[in-house]
């Protein structure tokens, strides 16, 4: 049992009831119980996990995604809680569409769906949202992921409004002027290539704008998948200077480098885009020294012929709710994160940047949200096992170590791979 | 040697005595050019298919040109007259002529890497004729035959390409084409134009059009490419003449007998003073005729022959 939350990591069993942890005990389970024993001898049980960046294209791209299968794969990839982006169709900027995720994840999903709102009408950084209509029907933070606020003052003037109610801005950070037209990272590969380059400089000058409006007008800022070595010693600086700035990364920023770009695979192109070695090892410090908060996949389904196409007009993304977790899981080997750490980056972290009360915790009285993972299982991530309606991912046909063998929401089992357990109606 | 390509889809991966190999071919298909009938049947019953989504004018009338002294069908496709304009993806276009059954595909697309990709997902063979600013193969090897017969050689000389290097297609098979062959190349253009990682290729990079000239054997002007200019990379055509134009003057700092290529269309008095575009040390309707017997080679090899029929 591991619970960053309550500094715990033993063995020990878990009571559920009633949706809730009844109790967290240590040590052996009692020999008599009335109810459903599931053993997780060998195995880590951990608080849910928590994606916090994901893409359900719902409503308006169900062709790409919906709720029910983008949770599908969040629940078969261990995550019990996703936080969903604003870009849908219509864009999550009314109380209407926050209810309608947040209703249909709750009659027909399979994980819980925290709907991060929209910062401006229609993503088209004009005007502000109505935050506290949004906030009141669900939405739990503000982005305009993908499009960010240009203009600066109109985020300052955000930031500032929304700073006595504690909602916390989650900026996609992008100057997209700078970013120039580019379509990956803007190193030896994309010139190599030909493929117009997006500097460093244009993520990294976006973090450090959000950054200063921050200090300026206070309130909480989080800095959005997080992919270049700037920018993770900016996220530091802004700690250091005591800001309530939170970082996430993504898995594909740690795990691979714009070289995977070779023979245009347009699976490897996403927004921000692949970076260099020297970021990717940044990244794995920043991960490892506490300075970045979260791991959050920045799951992007696409139909096939978005990708199936030449690389400067294939659709930015990847699908990642299913590699996450074992991705994540590569970050053990060499013992610079231990097992704590890992389920704090996605669990208990998200759960404290969202402020989602009793997620990311086994403690008494938490949501029975619980994900058992099995660290060790070898398994091949083929396209058969794919729950997403989309396919594109750069990970298809590797081999991964570790995986969710149980992940239980509200108390109800919504994937298994133990042997007798099988998920709930 | 055995020609085994189905695909030229760049130089990256051409080994030397490959290019070698279609320089020879090409010098066989240049002997026919001086034919009074310019034309055999080595391709008669083959389709070419001429697929261009970017504008070209004498590329698409080289290869044309090339495909019909060899007695090949050749069709002409241009995006301003198809379905694109009507949104046909890529791949949906390619699959539509392919299903006509074409021999040999040429295509010339804005994007990088358009021609791998198609070549991944159809079955006739490819030649690439310009992805974006990845490669223009034929560009690479019909340079290096052009400065092969001017001087009987490649090993050592000093070559420099001025201009705008960032979305030229051009050098990055050049590079491939010339850099294998043992020349020593230099790459010179504004700063914003020629990217510090092109140092990975061995060449030298420099800002400075005298240094890169000076005790040239060859100097490639690159066209500035007005059309790319959708945000400033430099003051003004104006400056840029100035900076990185060639004229008498930096000209004169190259060897005795150096020439001047160029892969057009030029912008006359811009990078290329009028007077140096048509002296006798530019070759660059050399690289013209080489063009037509390096492609009339591209497509012979691709169509299956492995000898030049006399």
């Amino acid at each position: 049992m591991i619970d960053p939350a309550s500094r715990r990591d033993e063995i020990g069993h878990l009571v559920l009831e009633d949706g809730k942890v009844r109790e967290f005990l240590a040590g052996e389970a009692p020999a008599r119980f009335d109810g459903q024993v599931i053993s997780a001898e060998g195995m880590w049980v951990v608080p849910g996990l928590i994606d916090m960046h994901v893409h359900l294209r719902d409503p308006g791209y169900e062709w790409k995604e919906d709720i029910v299968s983008g949770t599908r794969a969040a629940a078969a990839g261990g995550f019990t809680s996703v936080a969903c982006m604003a870009n849908t169709n219509p864009v999550d900027d009314s109380p209407e569409v926050v209810r309608y995720i947040m209703g249909k994840a709750r009659r027909e999903g399979f994980a819980n769906v925290f709907p991060v709102a929209a910062v401006t009408r229609g993503l088209e950084g004009k005007e502000m949202a109505d935050f506290s209509e949004l906030a009141d029907a669900g939405a739990v933070a503000f982005s305009d992921d993908g499009k960010p606020v240009e203009n600066p003052l109109l985020f300052r003037r955000a930031m500032e409004y929304v700073r006595p109610f504690g909602y916390r801005m989650l900026s996609h950070a992008e100057d997209h002027v700078l970013a120039g037209g580019g379509a990956a990272h803007e190193g030896w590969t994309a010139r190599r290539l030909g493929i117009p380059g997006i500097p460093s400089a244009a993520e990294e000058v976006a973090i450090a704008r959000d950054i200063l409006i921050a200090r300026q007008v206070g309130g909480k800022l989080h800095i959005q998948h997080i992919s270049t070595k700037m920018g993770v010693d900016l996220l530091r600086m802004a700690r250091r200077a005591g800001l309530d700035v939170t970082g996430e990364t993504a898995p594909h920023y740690f795990t691979l480098t714009d070289a995977a770009l070779e023979g245009y695979d347009t699976n490897a192109k996403m927004n921000p885009p692949l970076r260099g070695e020297d970021d990717r090892m940044a990244i794995l410090e920043g991960i490892q020294d506490g300075t970045i908060d979260a791991i959050a996949c920045d799951h992007a389904p696409h139909e096939s012929y978005v990708k199936k196409c030449e690389f400067a007009t294939a659709a930015n993304g990847i699908v990642g709710l299913q590699t996450s977790l074992p991705l994540s899981l590569s970050l053990l080997a060499g013992g610079k994160v231990d097992p704590a750490r890992l389920v704090d980056l996605l669990s208990a972290g998200p759960a404290r940047i969202l402020g989602l009360r009793g997620k990311g915790t086994l403690a008494d009285g938490a949501d029975a949200d619980v994900t058992i993972v099995d660290p060790e299982v070898e398994w091949e991530f083929g396209p058969g096992e794919v729950l997403s309606k989309s396919k594109n991912s750069p990970f298809l046909g590797w081999k991964m170590r570790g995986r969710a063998a149980a992940t239980i929401c509200g108390g109800r089992v919504r994937h298994s791979t133990l042997d007798g357990v099988s998920p709930d109606a | 040697m055995e020609w085994h390509r189905r695909h030229v889809l760049g130089l990256s991966d051409f080994r030397p005595e490959e290019m070698e190999f279609v320089i020879d071919t090409a010098r066989s298909m240049e002997e026919v050019l001086t034919r009074d009938i310019k034309k055999v049947p080595a391709l008669r019953g083959k389709t070419v298919v001429n697929l261009f989504f970017e504008a070209s004018t004498r590329t698409r009338t080289s290869f044309e040109m090339a495909g019909k002294r060899l007695s090949a069908d050749v069709v002409n496709f241009s995006s301003g007259t198809s379905s694109v304009a009507k949104g046909e993806t890529l791949l949906d276009t390619a699959r539509n002529i392919e299903a006509m059954k074409p021999n040999i595909l040429v295509v010339r697309h804005s994007a990088s890497g358009a021609a791998l990709f198609l070549s991944r997902h159809v079955s006739c063979s490819i030649i690439n004729a310009g992805d974006g600013a990845n490669e223009h193969p034929s560009q690479g090897l019909l340079d290096l035959y052009t400065i092969l017969k001017a001087k009987g050689k490649i090993a050592g000389l000093k070559i420099a390409i001025v201009g705008d290097i960032l979305h030229s297609r051009v050098v990055r098979s050049d590079l491939h084409s010339l850099g294998r062959m043992g020349a020593k190349l230099w790459l010179c253009g504004p700063a914003p134009l020629v990217p510090r990682e092109m140092e990975r290729t061995g060449a030298v990079v420099t800002g400075d059009i005298r240094e890169a000239v000076r005790g040239a054997d060859v100097i490639i002007m690159l066209r500035i490419q007005l059309e790319r200019q959708k945000t400033a990379y430099f003051p003004s055509l104006r400056e840029y003449s100035r900076m990185y134009g060639l004229n008498r003057e930096v000209f004169s700092l190259a060897k005795d007998d150096a020439v001047i290529m160029h892969p057009g269309p030029i912008n006359r008095g811009v990078e290329l003073s009028d007077e140096l575009a048509d002296c006798e040390r530019s070759l660059v309707l050399r690289q013209v005729e080489s063009g037509v017997a390096v492609r009339m080679a591209l497509l012979y090899l691709l169509a299956g022959g492995s000898h030049v029929a006399h």
